[in-house]
């Protein structure tokens, strides 16, 4: 088969399909006085591929996190895969356990194996048995892999291992939805592109992915939607090649001259 | 072997150090020799160390009394120190005035002890989970010994002295206060302003009150305000007292630990939907514990030797037998030896908690901090 081939059935694979995974309306944050969030209003089907822009302070990593309530809105809806996100705990426990997260600087467990790690949340959230669990979790780390570091510490591993034992956690909790907030931007860049990898195959596999991130070559490849954030609002949002090739907004404009200057 | 040799680049071969830059000599040289004033400071401290040891050791080993019948019999037997005495009371700083034919009860609860201690310390013990009982039913079986009933004969409270009573308010202190000082610690961070409250109002109340304060209301104040006709054991109250006085110290030591915690690992727990209590137990306390283990382990070690304390509402812990021991008129002008004697005691039990709490850090320790 060749490149082409193989990049077109990837492609077939990453339907968008009706089915809404989130719906944001007139979602307004503060901290204290300070206005965050803006009007939010964002809908995300299943199977969608969507990366988040913009400079730092713009609200997006704080757009992400409200989506599984690692921080509240004070105004608005957001509703997850048919569940509202309220101050009811149950509704936020339902939710987490569908959306999975990846952060900036990985936030492994230093005190748990990797496998320890990826284990957790199956174990104590989803009450599986522990043989289950680890089965699952060596074939998530298999996939990421690095199933040969399963029983080292995050602390012995690379930055990029970690990132990829990360997103294995993620996904041993088998959710609808991936959050990624800015997932290469504390790594060295030669391990920026052993984790775009995984976050690449991750799409072509289907996965509904909402990315903040800065590396336009990844949104060029998978997103099939790009938003530029500032100053708490959405500016603009588009298909990738339009959104490059023909930003509508002075400051959508500014922002890509900015880094694409390089 | 001077001559510099070059090598073709990315051909660098992984050469050994320089003679003189490892190894023993280095390490004398940079830590007792490095310039005159260290050389001077070595050669003092041995010196120092001349004049001091060998006369202790002679005064505690070579010209001591071991056997004897009274002070004058140690004199005429040599000069050193006179441990016949000691040797005479040993029942005594044991047991305090425990009944001489019940003492067996208080080799039996410790030695059941040493079981109960080995599978809460040592986490490769062979069949660890079938031992893990033994220190969960200990407290009761330990009461049951040494308070007697169901079958055994009662001793009260006032005949327990020496290092027994030591151990039994270190030991119960020690297993109260670190439960209650991590649930104090999480409540003083809690997002309830009222449980937030009354934890720091606690907290700040028996860090802000001596020992001995307490000591004094547990043996006087308390009768005031319980309800007529109520009385609870003396002993009782102390370890009370003593109890929430350390587990006031363990909460901010915790609380220490816990604010070294990034908050990335209980948003990671939240994340993955793990509730409260068990982002706390499985994620964020077994980190904050294991950085807090020096200052729990200084808590626990200050408690051990401040409950010599309770000598001053008349409790006869090792002190109080010593005072006691002292005015008799054979054995008079002895005190230094039996100072030594609790010293030592209180030495050997100090710096095992501190050996373990080194070794316990270096077990837990899991490659580079990120």
């Amino acid at each position: 088969m060749s490149d082409q081939d193989t990049a077109a059935a990837a492609q077939s694979k990453m339907q968008v399909s009706d089915q809404e995974m989130i719906r944001i309306t007139q979602m307004h944050k503060w901290y204290g006085q300070f206005h965050v969030l803006k009007d939010i209003n964002l809908n995300v089907n299943a199977g969608e591929r969507i990366v988040i822009c913009g400079p730092s302070g713009s609200g997006k990593s704080t757009l992400i996190r409200c989506m599984n309530r690692l921080e509240e809105h004070q105004k608005g809806e957001i509703w997850v895969d048919g569940v509202e996100l309220t101050g009811d705990l149950k509704n936020i426990e339902q939710i987490r356990r569908e959306v999975g997260m990846v952060f900036q600087h990985f936030n492994l467990f230093p005190h748990l194996t990797v496998l320890e790690n990826c284990t957790l949340a199956p174990i104590w959230v989803r009450k599986m048995p522990k043989d289950e669990a680890e089965e699952i979790a060596m074939g998530f780390l298999e996939r990421v892999k690095i199933p040969e570091q399963a029983s080292k510490f995050p602390g012995q591993l690379s930055g990029g291992q970690q990132q990829r034992v990360a997103i294995a956690r993620s996904l041993c909790m088998n959710p609808k939805i991936m959050l990624f907030d800015e997932p290469t931007s504390a790594l060295d860049p030669e391990m920026i592109a052993e984790v775009l990898d995984v976050m690449v195959e991750l799409a072509h596999d289907g996965m509904t992915m909402l990315c903040v991130t800065h590396e336009m070559g990844f949104a060029k490849k998978v997103a099939n939607r790009v938003i530029f954030m500032d100053g708490g609002e959405i500016i603009e949002e588009n298909v990738p090649d339009e959104f490059f090739n023909n930003p509508q907004s002075p400051r959508t404009q500014e922002f890509l001259s900015q880094i694409l200057a390089h | 072997m001077d001559t510099v040799q070059k090598y073709a680049p990315g051909e660098h071969p992984d050469l050994k150090p320089p003679i003189g830059q490892t190894g023993v000599l280095l390490w004398l040289r940079k830590n007792f020799f490095s310039s005159p004033f260290n050389v001077f400071l070595t050669l003092a401290t041995l010196y120092f160390l001349y004049l001091i040891i060998p006369p202790a050791l002679s005064w505690m080993f070579a010209d001591a009394v071991f056997v004897a019948d009274s002070r004058d019999h140690c004199r005429e037997l040599g000069d050193g120190a006179c441990w016949g005495f000691i040797e005479k009371r040993l029942g005594q700083f044991t047991y305090g005035f425990y009944p001489l034919e019940e003492r067996w009860r208080v080799n039996l609860t410790f030695v059941i002890f040493i079981f109960a201690l080995l599978p809460v310390l040592w986490d490769k013990m062979p069949a660890r989970r079938k031992w893990i009982w033994v220190p969960l039913v200990f407290p009761f079986v330990a009461a049951w010994l040494l308070l007697g009933g169901f079958g055994l004969e009662d001793v009260t409270t006032d005949q327990f002295g020496g290092f027994m009573l030591t151990m039994v308010i270190g030991v119960t202190g020690i297993v109260c206060s670190l439960p209650l000082g991590i649930l104090l610690a999480l409540g003083r961070q809690s997002d309830l302003h009222f449980i937030r409250w009354l934890c720091t109002g606690f907290i700040e109340f028996f860090r802000g009150v001596p020992l001995i304060t307490l000591l004094f209301v547990a043996s006087t104040m308390l009768n005031y305000f319980l309800p007529p006709g109520t009385s609870f054991d003396l002993l009782l109250r102390v370890l009370l007292m003593v109890s929430l006085f350390s587990s006031a110290y363990i909460a901010e030591v915790v609380r220490g630990g816990l604010q070294a915690i990034p908050k990335g690992q209980r948003e990671a727990a939240d994340a993955m939907g793990l509730k409260y209590w068990a982002s706390m137990r499985l994620v964020v306390l077994p980190q904050a514990l294991k950085i807090s283990i020096p200052g729990i382990v200084n808590t626990f070690i200050g408690l051990f030797k401040d409950s010599t304390l309770v000598i001053v509402i008349g409790l006869l812990d090792p002190l109080g037998i010593s005072r006691a021991s002292l005015s008799d008129a054979k054995w008079q002008g002895l005190s230094t030896e039996v100072y030594v004697f609790i010293a030592l005691f209180f030495f050997v039990c100090c710096f095992s908690m501190s050996r373990y709490s080194i070794y316990l850090e270096n077990k837990l320790h899991t490659g580079h901090r990120n």
